[in-house]
């Protein structure tokens, strides 16, 4: 590429200097690094001059070491580029490499993708050109391939129909062409615990009879009662949830009969309410479930010792009289619209599509192979898993599934939970779906907006013009030149990589799809964005996931945690300030460590302490009720507002106690002793102290961090969709999580997500502006009393 | 004021900063209890203990590696060298800005602040593929310049206030004892102000470091190589969908901990003092 060569010319004038290969390079960053930090350790050198030119030669050590490292970008051969998603070091990704060392037309390189990331890494990339040549995705994406040009036809990479299963072909064909090589299908099973079930019952109701008849403790049947697996037992009702021409299907006789059956279930005691893959995975693993429904990625977590199973098709619903028709979906090699015009990328998917490759998956990551031609394996798990794969239908790969998920499971989980009947319950599924999927507001003509810009343009200018005219203003700006060189640079970095992404990214929330790029459904809307969210998309203005109710939400969620914040930081700082205090280094280390690790690590470690089952706080109740000999049951956090909100809460409050104690700390410093030890001579008590002196003191010094910890607090993104996700309901989202569902779960409305952005933004704009107004007031107020008095004196 | 406190004042001082400790590591002992433990029964339990004790989880995060390359080595050395040049740069471009901003008066300085603490409020989502083209557009995609620089330029509006505050703090009579003396305003600046302001500084770098070293969805979205990843990158895909693999998530994180645990450390003493003279003005 002429870019690289450009680069890499530019760079070859550092490059010379530095030693060439890796390893070398690296053992010498090693030791400029090592020589940097042995500096810590020694005692510090006596005079100031000494000191600052040893700072500035580990300074200088430091800034070569790190261009040395950064600039040399790892350069490559050009090879074929792979993305997949099997990252974690697992046995698909071992049976992926395997398979690799046999392609011999071409250099391969694999990039391992966490799975969230693949899909946004390949949109953004596929703008520019610079995505993979093959990627292996899941058949039921293509929809939202197909949408933004990602994927090209394979054309010859595909072997032709007679070399594999014919519905592994039927999944990837689209409009006469096919559109990936099928690898592997996945779809659940029944996994039957032989210490428990000596005889498997013909039909669901006939295991849900078993229940009491195992040890106390062991779960008749096991499985995550959300769409993915409840599509099974719709499928029985021979229903579709996402029909053939994109509407809403899982609505009707058939879905409330499958609703009803898996409540049924629940009421039993058969089922427990929720339980998510690893609830799932380890009350099987141990012993506690008879029956569970997964897919083969459970039984590469289950191991070969200890456990007794198998492994057999989903039985049948005697409500139906049909069987479970599970959703198949077929792990497919992809090429990118630069991968489909080249041979040996082409070569390259029919490789990964191959008999030995299949052979390969099979032997090492125990994979299904959609392969006419490849024998059925000796396993009886995978046999088990094959014929099911035969009673399966594919999952929906139209684009419209992406509005499916979180209204569907909602549902189910409103249902099963018998917090609304069925009906109810799918109606206003239904009715979520279509918001999402209602037509695209008519272009707008952008004429009246630009005039409107034009004249706010032109009003500027005038008024600049006319400062300038006076002359001072000229004048005034002369002198400000050389301030103008401190500044520039900022400016230049600011403006370049934030603000105008910024403003783009704005401008986007006048359009439909996003504003550059993917311009297949770009669309100029000027304000139906905004109109949309702030009537609610046309529904009741109060229902959950309206803006007001958000709204709400957030300025709920943002008060309670500048409340804790303050209160608690506030308080251990003035406990950490006492004079006579002895431990108080080691307790100020310790009381900062939630601010120093990475927060993405807590959150998820505090979702986990809330889990249901397994989490710190159902041991405390159990440990309660051992103690007490009481009967409290577990608590579901995210089952409801409160307790989900209130997990959303303690974690952030642990997050963000420290700063505002160390802030409260520093100006705790500031508090003059002898203002209080005047007040203590005074007759004033203690507490008369803290309020009168203290706290006003240390007030002015505190309010910056607050107002900046409350535009924070009210972004705080990452707690909110780490820990409750949004559960229940969707209750406790706040704005921010809300713009990024449009933006990412909701068929990638970039223009909603951009006006959320907006409004937040006047928001907390507006906020600002108040907060500075109310305290010129304040201080005007007091300047005015000041005369008074002095007038009066 | 400095008179002994009771023994019960100070029994109930430790008492309570000994809960807040306790909240305060709880979090943090479920991941060290979860990362040496073997396998162990799914149970729910209160104190976070280890069972079956073991460092395999350990070594296998860290000794993972592809063709030769000691991949975890080389993340581990991606993130902090991106995150100390994204503190360094980010510094840097924010020191003289800061110091204009405490010191000069100049038109367009009220419309800057405030445009500055404007990009704070503003939410990332959408700007994200606006960058992505753009770092396209500078030929900085699939770099690890162009993730410093995008660290960077984000770090730069918060480490602005900070600085311009911790400058205003200073007492202007040295630099101007400095001028009448023959120094330039520039020296004055490089000489007077500037060591005088270090704790802010060194705490500034300090949240400059962090922000880029935590940082996920840009390194993910800009890199396309596994050898320039960093270590959030690596984390994550240890916790999938329908793979959770805890333990070497929690090996994984504490690891990760330790380089920003030993600069908090090192950083205390400043912290106090440095955050306090850079409160937010807007």
């Amino acid at each position: 590429m002429s870019r690289s060569r450009a680069r890499a010319r530019l760079f070859s004038r550092w490059g010379r200097k530095r030693p060439q290969t890796p390893a070398l390079r690296d053992a010498r960053s090693a030791r400029a690094l090592a020589r940097l930090f042995s500096r810590w350790g020694r005692k510090r050198p006596q005079t100031p001059a000494l000191r600052d030119a040893r700072s500035a030669r580990a300074f200088a050590v430091l800034v070569a070491a790190l261009i040395a490292f950064l600039f040399p970008e790892i350069a490559y051969a050009k090879k074929l580029v792979l993305w997949h998603a099997y990252a974690g070091g697992g046995d698909e990704e071992k049976a992926l490499l395997e398979i690799l060392k046999g392609f011999k037309d071409a250099e391969v390189e694999v990039l391992a993708l966490p799975g969230e990331a693949l899909d946004p890494k390949l949109a953004s990339a596929s703008l520019v050109g610079e995505g993979p040549d093959v990627f292996i995705a899941e058949h039921q994406h293509l929809g939202e391939y197909r949408a933004r040009k990602i994927v090209g036809p394979v054309g010859d990479a595909f072997e032709g129909d007679a070399a594999f299963v014919a519905l592994a072909v039927s999944a990837l064909r689209e409009d006469g062409q096919t559109w990936g090589v099928p690898l592997s299908p996945k779809c659940v099973a029944l996994f039957v615990n032989d210490d428990l079930v000596k005889k498997t019952p013909v039909d669901l109701e006939g295991i849900a009879e078993m229940t009491g008849s195992f040890p106390s403790g062991v779960f008749t049947l096991v499985y995550d009662p959300r769409t993915y697996t409840h599509a099974a037992f719709f499928g029985a009702f021979g229903g579709e949830v996402l029909t053939k021409d994109d509407q809403w299907g899982f609505i009707g006789p058939g879905a409330e009969a499958s609703l009803a059956l898996a409540r049924d279930l629940v009421v039993k005691g058969a089922v427990p309410e929720a339980a998510e893959y690893n609830l799932l995975k380890e009350l099987f693993k141990a012993g506690k479930a008879a029956f569970v429904i997964s897919g083969p990625w459970l039984q590469a977590e289950l191991g070969t010792k200890g456990l007794r199973y198998h492994v057999e098709v989903l039985p049948r619903i005697r409500a139906a009289g049909q069987p479970m028709r599970p959703w198949v979906t077929v792990e497919s090699a992809m090429l990118t619209k630069e991968g489909a015009v080249k041979p040996e990328a082409r070569a390259l998917a029919r490789w990964l599509g191959g008999r030995e490759a299949a052979q390969t998956r099979a032997r090492v990551a125990r994979m299904l192979s959609v392969r006419a031609d490849v024998e059925m394996p000796e396993d009886p798990s995978l046999r088990a898993f094959t014929e099911q794969v035969r009673l399966a239908q594919p999952m929906p790969a139209s684009r419209a599934m992406q509005a499916v998920w979180d209204p569907a499971d909602r549902a189910l989980i409103k249902a099963l939970s018998g917090n609304a009947p069925p009906d109810v319950a799918l109606a206003e599924a239904k009715r979520r779906f279509d918001m999402v999927r209602r037509p695209l507001p008519p272009p707008a003509s952008p004429t009246p907006y630009i005039v409107i810009v034009g004249v706010t343009l032109l009003g500027l200018v005038f008024t600049w013009l006319r400062g300038a005219k006076k002359g001072d203003f000229t004048a005034e700006v002369k002198k400000s030149l050389p301030a103008y060189k401190y500044v520039l640079h900022s400016v230049i970095a600011v403006g370049a990589l934030v603000i105008a992404p910024l403003v783009v990214g704005a401008a986007t929330s006048l359009f439909t799809g996003n504003l550059v790029g993917d311009t297949g459904e770009r669309r100029f809307v000027g304000l139906a964005n905004f109109i949309d969210i702030l009537t609610a998309q046309g529904g009741a203005l109060l229902a959950t996931g309206s803006f007001y109710v958000v709204l709400l939400v957030t300025l709920l969620w943002t008060f309670a945690n500048l409340f804790f914040h303050v209160v608690i930081g506030v308080s251990l700082a003035l406990l950490l300030s006492k004079p006579m205090l002895r431990l108080k280094a080691m307790y100020r280390v310790l009381l900062i460590v939630p601010w120093a690790v990475p927060s993405y690590i807590t959150a998820l470690v505090w979702q986990g302490m809330f889990h249901r089952q397994f989490g710190a706080l159902t041991g405390l109740i159990h440990a309660i009720n051992g103690l007490l000999g009481t009967d409290v049951q577990p608590i579901s956090m995210f089952a409801r507002f409160s307790t989900a909100f209130t997990a959303n809460l303690s974690t952030n409050v642990w997050l963000g106690f420290p700063f505002m104690m160390v802030v409260t700390l520093g100006a705790l410093t500031g508090v003059s002793q002898d203002v209080l030890e005047a007040a203590e001579v005074d007759g004033a008590t203690r507490w008369q102290r803290l309020w009168r002196v203290t706290l006003p003191m240390i007030r002015p010094v505190l309010a910056p961090s607050i107002t900046l910890g409350a535009i924070w607090t009210f972004n705080m993104f990452n707690v909110v969709n780490l820990v409750s996700g949004g559960q229940p309901d969707g209750s406790t989202n706040i704005l921010v999580t809300e713009a990024y569902a449009w933006a990412f779960t909701r068929e990638a409305k970039y223009g909603y997500a951009a006006a959320y952005s907006v409004l937040i933004f006047f928001m907390l704009f507006g906020f600002t502006r108040w907060d500075d107004w109310r305290k010129a007031r304040a201080t005007a107020r007091e300047v005015a009393a000041l005369k008074v008095k002095e007038a009066a004196t | 004021m400095n008179r002994k406190p009771s023994l019960l004042e100070s029994v109930g001082t430790h008492l309570a900063l000994m809960a807040a400790v306790a909240f305060s590591l709880y979090p943090i002992l479920w991941v060290i209890s979860i990362a040496f433990s073997g396998k162990r029964p799914p149970e729910a339990r209160v104190l976070p203990v280890i069972t079956d004790a073991t460092t395999a989880h350990l070594t296998n995060v860290v000794s993972s590696s592809r063709e030769g390359t000691w991949l975890f080595g080389q993340q581990f050395a991606n993130s902090l060298a991106v995150s100390l040049a994204t503190a360094l740069v980010g510094v840097l471009i924010a020191i003289p800005t800061a110091y204009a901003l405490a010191r000069f008066r100049f038109v367009g300085k009220e419309t800057g602040v405030r445009t500055l603490l404007a990009t704070q409020m503003f939410p990332t989502v959408a700007s994200a593929i606006p960058l992505y083209l753009l770092l396209f557009k500078l030929g900085l995609l699939n770099s690890r310049t162009g993730l410093v620089l995008c660290y960077a330029s984000t770090s730069v509006p918060f480490a602005i206030f900070q600085l311009r505050a911790a400058f205003e703090a200073i007492p202007i009579d040295l630099e101007e004892a400095a001028m009448v003396d023959g120094a330039t305003r520039f020296q004055a600046f490089l000489k007077v102000a500037l060591p005088a302001a270090r704790p802010a500084i060194a705490v500034t770098a300090l949240f400059a470091f962090m922000s880029a070293y935590n940082e996920y969805v840009l390194a993910v979205t800009l890199l396309s190589k596994e050898e320039m990843f960093t270590l959030p990158v690596l984390l994550k895909s240890f916790i999938g969908e329908y793979k959770q693999d805890w333990e070497r998530f929690a090996a994984g994180s504490l690891v990760v901990s330790v380089p920003v645990m030993a600069l908090f450390y090192v950083a205390q003493r400043h912290l106090v003092s440095g955050l306090t003279s850079g409160g937010v003005k807007g």
